[in-house]
């Protein structure tokens, strides 16, 4: 395969681009596609991680004001997070969790830690854990019609929600 | 122990060249990023705010009982500092931003706390040959302990807080250093080196990042780290270095089968050289440690597998530069290096 961009050297690097859930897809040789701006040819690999980031990060939506930019906890800009790859504390997560989130599918998958949970404070997030759980099998349940499962399962995570005050 | 006791001895919990699948693995490590709730990361804390995290870790860490050494990093010079890089107590970033960090080892250096590095804490386990399993239940024993006196920045939904979001979840990088000079010499690592990244694995040289992988010692590892159970993680990385090995076992064959009267003469060589050599480069000693440990390996040499790590230790510029006690010229470096190496060798019985 020839490369698209000059189309004389033999396609060796291979783009695949996810915009707005539109797949896109590039064929490149390795000189166009360094030109492109596509690959950093691993130079650096701290940087090129980075880089990634921001390019994920950069697909989420453009902020409106300053104030929505800047974390409240810490004030952090995000905009410094496309260049770093680092975020400023942990109340980041929670205040871009918007622009966090597709990027986290895209590196991990998923958005759902299923690991360990810390022991002393465990006993909480275990609840919550299995809160979350029994929601996601209510809207299975209302979304297969079987109600009888779903009113069942409504009362339980009532009850769960009474007993966590 | 003093921390100078861990500077002036190359011999680490990695090193000792004990262990399942040692004819291939040569150490395992499960490392756990840590962060304290209501303080920003260390990239972006004041002076003052980094000593109170670096304050509450240290009073934690004294629950571990004796048997440990806290340095700060800034009381260690630049050469200490690398030598501490080189063990694999420290990573290159921490050494280059020492201001904030510092470092907690226990004795036989099998267990280490890195903190105000990208994250404030980064706890490792370290254990010699394929102990992939041992060493997180290590790590997690060493985290319920710190867990106790501390508060980790932690959500349900995200699980433990990160600086860089590709830490987050289990805050887990499970680690397998191999030796692969079998499937190096058969060409047969190239084909390896692509096939990982697809099975979610990243793949870097032990020494130097990006490709290059000097001494034909390269370093396996998850990237995931959200939505995976730290045993899942754990069994990946298991299944895959156990593929891994068969495979090196299987090049060795090929050596032994088609190639026995070359292999045999390039071993004996590097041992002759790094015997008798009064002059060595970095890299023509990393060149030459790989034939000798591929040696070891296949049985055709008596040097222990502890005397290679602890070449290979010695050979590194930190602990070179240390032993000899100032700044080293190229020519009185690589004269260190051939002596401390040949030191070394005459201890082994050949």
């Amino acid at each position: 395969m020839q490369c698209q961009s000059c189309g004389l050297r033999p396609a060796t690097v291979h783009v695949t681009r996810i915009v707005q859930g539109q797949v896109e897809q590039a064929h490149l040789c390795a000189q166009c596609a360094q030109e492109s701006g596509e690959i950093n040819i691993l130079a650096n690999p701290a940087a090129l991680l980075q880089s990634l980031l921001a390019n994920f990060a950069g697909q989420g939506q453009a902020f409106q004001t300053e104030t929505e930019m800047r974390c409240p906890s810490c004030g952090f800009l995000f905009n410094d997070f496309r260049e770093t790859g680092l975020l400023g504390c942990p109340s980041c997560y929670a205040h871009f969790r918007s622009e966090l989130e597709p990027m986290l599918r895209r590196l991990h998958g998923t958005t759902e830690h299923r690991g360990k949970l810390p022991h002393r404070r465990g006993g909480a997030f275990e609840r919550d854990r299995h809160l979350q759980a029994m929601r996601r099998e209510l809207q299975q349940a209302v979304g297969r019609e079987e109600y009888e499962q779903a009113a069942r399962l409504r009362d339980e995570i009532k009850q769960l929600e009474a007993e966590g005050g | 122990m003093q921390i100078g006791e861990h500077l002036a001895s190359p011999r680490s919990a990695w090193t000792s060249g004990r262990g399942e699948m040692a004819d291939v693995v040569v150490s395992s490590r499960a490392r756990l990023a840590r962060n304290l709730e209501g303080f920003a990361f260390p990239g972006r804390l004041t002076p003052e705010v980094a000593a109170q995290v670096l304050g509450r870790v240290q009073a934690a860490v004294q629950g571990f009982g004796s048997g440990w050494s806290f340095v700060k990093l800034s009381d260690l010079s630049a050469v200490d500092r690398q030598v501490l890089v080189d063990k694999h107590l420290i990573s290159p970033q921490q050494m280059q931003a020492p201001e904030l960090a510092a470092l907690a080892v226990r004795d036989d250096e099998g267990l280490s706390l890195m903190v105000n590095e990208e994250d404030h804490l980064r706890l490792q386990a370290f254990r010699p040959g394929l102990a992939v399993g041992e060493t997180l239940a290590e790590a997690l024993r060493a985290d319920d302990g710190l867990e106790e006196k501390l508060d980790y920045a932690f959500t349900p939904e995200l699980g433990y807080l990160t600086a860089c979001p590709t830490n987050v979840g289990t805050g887990l990088r499970i680690s397998v250093m191999l030796h692969l000079g079998g499937l190096v010499r058969t060409r047969g690592i190239a084909q390896l080196l692509q096939v990982l990244p697809k099975l979610g694995l990243a793949v870097r040289g032990l020494y130097g990042e990006g490709t290059e992988a000097a001494g034909d010692l390269f370093q396996i590892s998850n990237q995931i780290t959200l939505g995976q159970t730290e045993e899942e993680v754990v069994a990946a990385i298991e299944r895959a270095a156990q593929q891994i090995i068969d495979q090196e076992r299987a090049a060795r064959r090929m050596l032994k089968e088609r190639a026995l009267l070359q292999t045999h003469d390039r071993v004996h060589r590097a041992l002759g050289v790094l015997r008798y050599a009064q002059l060595l480069g970095g890299e023509e000693a990393m060149q030459l440690l790989s034939e000798l440990r591929l040696g070891v390996e296949m049985g055709m040499l008596q040097v222990s597998p502890e005397a290679v790590n602890e070449m290979l230790v010695t050979a590194l510029p930190g602990f070179l530069t240390r032993t000899i006690g100032h700044d080293l010229q190229t020519l009185e470096e690589r004269a260190a290096r051939a002596r401390l190496i040949r030191e070394r060798l005459h201890k082994e019985v050949i």
